[in-house]
């Protein structure tokens, strides 16, 4: 069985390499390569899979994936320049991709045992998801 | 890591359901309000998902641009603001039910999907033709 918490931050970001030109930087990433930065209301949905305990009924108790996704990703993503305030992106591009692939590093390690990871989803607006699945599928 | 991003877009078009192998009760008993004969339409909700790995210099899996281009070429204008039994060749006989517009959306991207590069795949499509239904078509990765 699948669950999954949803959560939201709110950050400024750019998408920018630093070796580039403005030209070519404009043209990967358009908009988003403004190097003043621009925010989004980030949305992020964690799913988990694992089978429901036969005494409580549940998969695991949800608070604490609650309190997972709080210390992993709202205390260090919420109202903050991800570039310029959270490692790794002060050196990697902070794309919809990488936030996935990074909060699915932060995140993993809670959820290796019965109850495991299964996707990582992150909206950066109602239009544009990314999605990480780890290594597996 | 599998990653896989999606994007989402909208169109609105005209339709009515109505299947030539049918009479015209047949159809109406089949396709109900659909089958009314001046046709009615909808906002569809289109999302496209693609999978590949991530280059780690961009950190990007795709260009959004060159998907977009490619459905506003192949999509939004075949489809959008059109009415799809009148317009779309494929519907002159074929009902244009959303199975078989996701079916149409499907080859169209795929037939120009090297454009995008040969390391991005198409993972998926789905269609929304109301909030309450959806009509998905899952690739084999």
């Amino acid at each position: 069985m699948l669950i999954t918490r949803r959560v939201e931050f709110s950050a400024a970001h750019v998408c920018r390499r630093p070796e580039l030109t403005e030209e070519a930087n404009r043209e990967l990433y358009g908009p988003a390569a403004n190097p003043h930065g621009h925010g989004h209301n980030f949305v992020v949905e964690v799913t988990l899979a694992g089978e429901p305990d036969r005494a409580t009924g549940m998969v695991l108790d949800l608070k604490r994936l609650k309190e997972v996704l709080h210390r992993e990703i709202v205390e260090p993503f919420d109202h903050r320049f991800l570039n310029a305030e959270v490692p790794p992106f002060d050196r990697v591009v902070p794309t919809a991709e990488n936030l996935a692939i990074e909060i699915w590093r932060r995140v993993k390690p809670y959820f290796d045992g019965a109850v495991r990871l299964h996707a990582v989803r992150v909206y950066e607006t109602d239009d544009f998801w990314a999605e990480c699945f780890g290594e597996e599928a | 890591m599998r990653l896989q991003v999606t994007r989402r877009y909208r169109f609105a078009a005209a339709h009515r359901l109505h299947a030539a192998a049918f009479s015209e009760q047949e159809n109406q008993a089949l396709y109900g309000k659909c089958n009314n004969p001046s046709g009615h339409g909808h906002d569809y909700v289109l999302e496209v998902s693609v999978t590949g790995p991530v280059h780690e210099a961009t950190g990007r899996l795709l260009s959004p641009a060159a998907l977009d281009r490619l459905v506003a070429e192949e999509v939004l204008a075949a489809f959008d603001h059109r009415n799809l039994n009148a317009e779309v060749p494929e519907f002159s006989q074929a009902p244009p039910t959303t199975e078989n517009l996701t079916q149409l959306i499907r080859r169209r991207l795929l037939e120009r999907w090297a454009e995008l590069g040969h390391e991005v795949r198409l993972a998926g499509i789905r269609l929304r033709e109301t909030q309450r239904n959806t009509f998905e078509i899952l690739e084999r990765l």
